[in-house]
């Protein structure tokens, strides 16, 4: 795969809701389950950091991904994608937390702690998501 | 919360409040108040080189703006057997930031089977604090002795660093260097300990931000030496006069004694069930 492609994962905003097409069921934007929105809130981060931290392993990905073909060649990174797809695939239910084990090795974030450990772990959450409704997103059926 | 029902939730920073938070401030300016301020500690923290080791030093004030919020707080933070850390800026900051990079250190060596590296510390500590491009506001001088030798860095809010044989940061930044540019790097441990410790008084006199009592951390290859409070240059003031009575002060004028008889009345006994 193309690493270049990586970019057009990156999100440059936060995502639009009442222009996307795929806002809710009759192509409007759906207040139930997205909450209110105006355009200000939609187009620009709330916070310098907000967009910053949600691209940041992506960019890693990218930065390293980018390296490894310059010094070893196009085979290094595409494996290593190759394996990083395989195990993100491996999850539990949509709406349970599941604890990415396999990704967690391959990316060596198994044997450090940062922020995204301590704070706001999904395991703690409050709130769940409903199980009918997720896992029919999931499988496209909504 | 309604729009994250079809989304997966991933650990981290949340930035959902960020904008009801600067609403919020805007409304309280507006009537004259003001959103309460993270606690800092306006600080004296130091660190020096001599001829064994390291010797860093830190003053024990925490204040929340004008007010002391903390007379003895512990500002040198352990992180590895023989490295330790003073932390300045925001006190919760430079706390949760020390005790992550204890435990990444900790797991680390577990992974390489090597003691750690003070430039290991310092490089992750200051990739960290790049990441939050100075949010988190933690100024912290790293020290100790690994298989290199003694070494001392600083690390600055936003990610730069320095190494060098002594150095000062917090709140008197400037006007500490002096003192140690009389260091050489041969001085035996007396010495610098009371070099160290008069920079440390020189701050706690000369800046509002710090005060009580002087930390010491000596860190030598054999062992390590946390003396906490070694030095009180301020004492609190001696009350001179006392507001207690002497006894019989008060003269006696009259004494009734009322003697109340009691007589048994009834009497039972009620088993505890302890099974």
């Amino acid at each position: 795969m193309n690493t270049r492609g990586l970019r057009s994962q990156l999100k440059d905003s936060v995502p639009v809701t009442g222009l996307c097409p795929q806002a809710g069921s009759y192509g409007v934007q759906d207040s139930l389950r997205r909450g209110f929105s105006s355009v200000k809130n939609e187009l620009l981060p709330s916070h310098p950091l907000e967009l910053s931290e949600k691209n940041f392993q992506l960019n890693q990905d990218k930065m390293n991904f980018n390296t490894l073909r310059n010094i070893q060649g196009l085979h290094a990174p595409l494996k290593l994608q190759m394996e990083y797809r395989a195990a993100r695939q491996i999850q539990r239910l949509p709406f349970l937390p599941s604890s990415n084990l396999a990704l967690d090795t391959l990316r060596g974030t198994d044997d450090s702690i940062g922020f995204e450990d301590i704070l706001n772990d999904p395991v703690l959450s409050e709130i769940m998501g409903d199980p009918h409704i997720m896992t029919e997103y999931k499988l496209g059926v909504l | 919360m309604l729009n994250t029902s079809t989304k997966t939730l991933t650990g981290g920073f949340s930035f959902e409040n960020t904008r009801r938070n600067a609403v919020l401030e805007a409304n309280l300016s507006e009537k004259g108040y003001s959103a309460p301020n993270a606690r800092k500690t306006g600080t004296t923290i130091a660190g020096l080189i001599f001829k064994d080791g390291v010797i860093l030093g830190a003053d024990t004030r925490a204040t929340d703006d004008m007010v002391v919020a903390d007379k003895n707080c512990m500002k040198i933070h352990y992180i590895a057997p023989k490295i330790y850390c003073c932390g300045a800026g925001v006190a919760a900051d430079a706390e949760v930031t020390t005790q992550m990079m204890s435990s990444n250190v900790e797991l680390h060596s577990l992974s390489t089977g090597r003691p750690p590296l003070v430039a290991m510390v310092t490089r992750q500590l200051k990739q960290m604090l790049f990441r939050y491009q100075g949010h988190i506001g933690s100024s912290l001088i790293v020290g100790g002795v690994d298989i290199n030798g003694p070494q001392l860095y600083s690390i600055y809010p936003h990610g730069s660093y320095d190494k060098l044989p002594f150095l000062t940061m917090g709140t008197v930044t400037f006007s500490l260097p002096p003192f140690f540019e009389q260091t050489q790097s041969e001085q035996n441990l007396e010495e610098a300990k009371q070099l160290v410790r008069d920079a440390i008084t020189a701050g706690i006199f000369c800046d509002l931000g710090s005060g009580s009592n002087v930390d010491l951390c000596v860190i030598t290859e054999k062992t390590v030496d946390y003396l906490r409070a070694y030095d009180q240059p301020v004492q609190k003031g001696l009350r001179e006069g006392t507001y207690r009575y002497k006894p019989g002060t008060t003269a006696v004028l009259t004494k009734t004694v009322t003697p109340l008889t009691l007589d048994v009345v009834d009497e039972s006994v009620q088993v505890m069930d302890t099974e």
